[in-house]
């Protein structure tokens, strides 16, 4: 088959062109940009990551200094919290969403691009600190009073103003995500019906709404500190007030981090197994349990600040109690692959991989909450290698697992086996081999944030694995990247269902029209579509309906009002993100500040003042 | 519809037409949970550092009785907003109107009130720089100040805009939902000011 003809046999999905994609308010467009904009963070952190291995390779190196060290690590981790994990995450919400709940769009198709918008422009502000006076170098959890010293350099200023700005972001795009969950589901989806990646969205959308205001307060206060000469937390100030304001989003954002994921994975499981999810009401609740105690842990990460033994107890009590609904979850994620029949398809490799991984960080994690073995670990390589198992073996195989799973819904044609084989492989052992050996480094004593170590303390040998294993993990994804972009033109074409998939974007068109569903369905059951494909005989199996409906390849036959694209939420974006530059750049950036200002407040203006689609412009 | 009925999914909605002041109303709660956390946070700083005045002066610059009557002007704002959103249900459209200016000019005199307050507090002594309280009390009423300044500019634009037809219900800005986020600024300050002006050490 040729690339044209099989070209043509790919649903048409709207107008193309960069201009289309500036103004779009397609969730659909609006997750593909995310996805793009954070897979290409993630090959700069890894870049970024790449480099500390090579300097920690082996004992007194010098391929990095001191200084450059310090940016690289801060920026490593302000990049795959901000920049990919949080993004990647807002990615599938925005794809995925609307269409699992049945709807059109997301609530607020405009205020949807420009938490796009305001989260890439916010990216690009902290990444071109590299050339405009140094990246940040103080941590990416910015403890004072080291960041609130050298207020002659900009660099911490561009951490306080660009996390705030990736902070109003983030809410814009949780209340959007609320809104649309709690007022958008089709007729009969009820809440108990939703699918649980739908159900762990909702939840990582009220964490980042509930944590990151104390976090944008704590961000001020550091900028205050730094250049208004104000006293939150130095000269009279108390830095302790910093670690409170921090880790009470901090932590939080853990679970933001890592419960997409999980209700990813708790999508690809059951779809390989062949089984419905074990336990949905368990977890769905024990992922709500999860966002109301990861409001209750942060002070395990300040065990060495001496807050006396009244406060560790209670904080190491609730540490240990949070680990329990996540547990219920690994038993409801087992149960569910019990007695199926699996299908070890790339997806559900990463998949099991993100079960696996994550078993290995949650028991190192509550090793964590026992004080006084966390107060030997604290600030070494055995908390690094902790949380990596979470949050890469957690977070990003459970993307990956995703990633190879609506693939060929966002694209319409499949991902190579081969390929995807070779990469989870390589990933795995180049995954153990980077983060396993960490643990026992900081068990023997390694600190984290050191730019080099001596000779002699038998670190050598550790360190040197764990480099070759980070650039066994880079070789992968390598791997993975050439086969997005060569399936992206020549992968077979994939079809509405190429899974046989349970919940309803596999009853759409791969990649959908934008508009979703020609009609909007109704809603009979948990995994409607699944119901709709299959009934049991019986001795409970599953047996295909014989008249089962086709997945709906057709068009709406008729007109379907979708929201105009709008060119505003860019438009107010840039004029914030200018805005931030100016305050990174004070006193001479107030110009630039009015400036941004201005900008803004005329997108906004725009914005409410221009029609909201073709029905009301008539 | 109550946020209730959408949330448990009681009421079958048409999904073609979704109740799009519904949906407004649940993404300014979910927003203005928010914006609790923000100011709580600012709060609990203040609580921190009331009695960190250092060598500055703290709490006994405070001139209650101005503060308290502009803080009645600010209460009294609360009351014409509900009676512009009568009028607006109503369809009273130019009695809507009265009420909204009543309102941004009363929230204007607040706005008056705080920079008077600032500039004669400055003069004696306490500055942002002067001490964690004077941080903490700039910080706190001042991010409120910014509040009442963005509710103003909303009433002032829904004044401008509402006799042309620009703004109506499908809208971003209609006047129940800046109603609620003036309310919302409103309760806050009625916290700020018994915390900061009357619970002194």
């Amino acid at each position: 088959m040729t690339m044209t003809a099989d070209q043509e046999l790919l649903p048409r999905t709207g107008p193309t062109g960069i201009w289309s994609w500036i103004t779009t308010v397609d969730h659909k467009r609006i997750g593909i940009m995310y996805a793009v904009t954070a897979f290409s963070a993630f090959f700069i952190a890894g870049l970024e990551a790449l480099l500390i291995r090579v300097q920690l390779i082996g004992p007194n190196q010098d391929f990095l200094s001191a200084d450059a060290y310090n940016q690289l690590f801060t920026m490593h981790g302000l990049t795959m919290v901000f920049g990919v994990v949080m993004p990647i995450g807002a990615a599938f919400m925005n794809y995925l969403i609307p269409i699992m709940i049945g709807a059109r769009d997301v609530a607020f198709p405009r205020l949807n691009a420009f938490s796009y918008w305001l989260f890439a422009f916010s990216i690009l502000l902290m990444m071109s600190s590299f050339v405009l006076g140094g990246a940040p170098d103080g941590g990416w959890f910015g403890y004072a009073p080291l960041s609130t010293e050298l207020r002659e350099v900009v660099r911490m200023d561009f951490f306080s103003v660009g996390a705030q700005l990736l902070g109003v972001a983030s809410i814009a795009a949780s209340v959007n995500f609320i809104t649309t969950i709690f007022t958008m589901r089709a007729p009969g989806m009820t809440m108990l019906r939703m699918p649980v990646f739908v159900w762990m969205s909702l939840v990582t959308s009220f964490l980042l709404v509930f944590s990151l205001p104390i976090f944008g307060v704590g961000l001020f206060q550091l900028f205050f500190d730094r250049n208004l000469g104000a006293h939150f937390f130095s000269s009279g100030g108390d830095p302790l007030l910093w670690q409170h304001m921090f880790w009470l989003f901090g932590h939080p954002e853990v679970y933001v981090l890592i419960l997409p994921a999980m209700g990813i994975v708790s999508e690809v499981l059951p779809t390989f197994a062949r089984k419905p999810l074990f336990g949905y009401p368990f977890v769905v609740f024990s992922g709500i349990a999860i966002g109301f105690m990861g409001f209750g842990v942060w002070v395990h990460h300040m065990y060495t600040a001496g807050l006396g033994p009244l406060a560790e107890a209670g904080f190491g009590v609730a540490t240990l109690m949070i680990a329990v609904p996540t547990g219920v979850k690994i038993f409801n994620w087992i149960g569910t692959i019990w007695g199926g029949r699996v299908r070890f398809e790339p997806p559900m490799l990463f998949a099991i991989g993100f079960i696996a991984m994550f078993v290995i960080g949650g028991l190192s994690g509550v090793t964590h909450s026992v004080v006084p073995a966390d107060t030997q670990q604290h600030d070494t390589y055995y908390v690094v290698g902790h949380f990596h198992y979470v949050l890469f073996g957690g977070a990003i195989f459970g993307f990956v697992a995703g990633a190879y799973y609506w693939f060929p819904k966002w694209t319409g044609r499949m991902l190579n086996r081969t390929l995807g084989f070779w990469h989870f492989w390589l990933m795995l052992i180049g995954f153990n081999l980077t983060f396993a050996p960490m643990h026992i480094l900081g068990l023997n004593g390694m600190p984290r944030r050191t730019y080099t170590y001596p000779d002699g303390l038998g670190w050598g040998f550790w360190n040197a694995m764990v480099s070759i294993g980070a650039f066994i993990i880079g070789i992968s994804f390598l791997i993975f990247l050439y086969n997005v972009v060569r399936s992206v033109r020549r992968g077979p074409i994939a079809g509405p269902d190429p899974w046989d998939g349970r919940t309803l974007e596999w009853s759409i068109p791969s990649p959908p029209p934008t508009y979703n569903f020609a009609e909007i369905p109704h809603v009979t059951a948990l995994d409607d579509y699944w119901h709709q494909k299959y009934t049991t005989d019986e001795e409970g199996r599953s047996v295909r309906i014989p008249d089962a409906p086709e997945p709906a390849v057709s068009v709406a036959d008729h007109e379907v009002h979708m929201p105009s694209p709008s060119f505003y939420p860019f438009v107010a974006a840039a004029g914030l993100v200018t805005m931030g530059y100016g305050f990174v750049f004070l006193p001479g950036g107030l110009v630039a500040a009015a400036i941004g200002a201005l900008i803004t407040l005329g997108g906004l203006f725009g914005w409410s003042l221009e029609p909201i689609d073709g029905e009301e412009a008539t | 519809m109550t946020v209730g009925e959408i949330i448990t999914g009681a009421v079958p909605h048409d999904a073609d037409h979704h109740d799009v002041s519904a949906i407004r109303k649940v993404a300014v709660w979910v927003f203005l949970a928010s914006e609790c956390m923000f100011f709580g946070a600012m709060i609990s700083t203040f609580l921190l550092y009331r009695s960190s005045g250092g060598d500055g002066p703290a709490a006994e610059i405070f001139n209650i009785g101005f503060t308290s009557a502009s803080s009645f002007v600010l209460l009294m704002s609360s009351l014409t907003m509900v009676l512009a959103h009568h009028s607006y249900e109503r369809r009273d459209l130019r009695q809507t109107r009265v009420w909204l200016t009543g309102t941004a000019l009363l929230g204007i005199t607040f706005l008056s009130g705080q920079i008077f307050e600032f500039t004669e507090f400055v003069h004696g002594g306490l500055t942002v720089s002067s001490s964690p309280f004077g941080s903490a009390f700039y910080m706190l009423t001042g991010f409120h100040g910014a509040h009442v300044a963005v509710g103003v500019l909303m009433l002032l634009a829904m004044v401008f805009l509402l006799p042309e037809g620009r703004l109506h219900r499908r809208r971003g800005l209609n006047v129940e939902l800046v109603g609620l986020y003036w309310h919302f600024v409103d309760i806050v300050w009625i916290v700020i000011f018994t915390v900061v002006y009357l619970l002194q050490v």
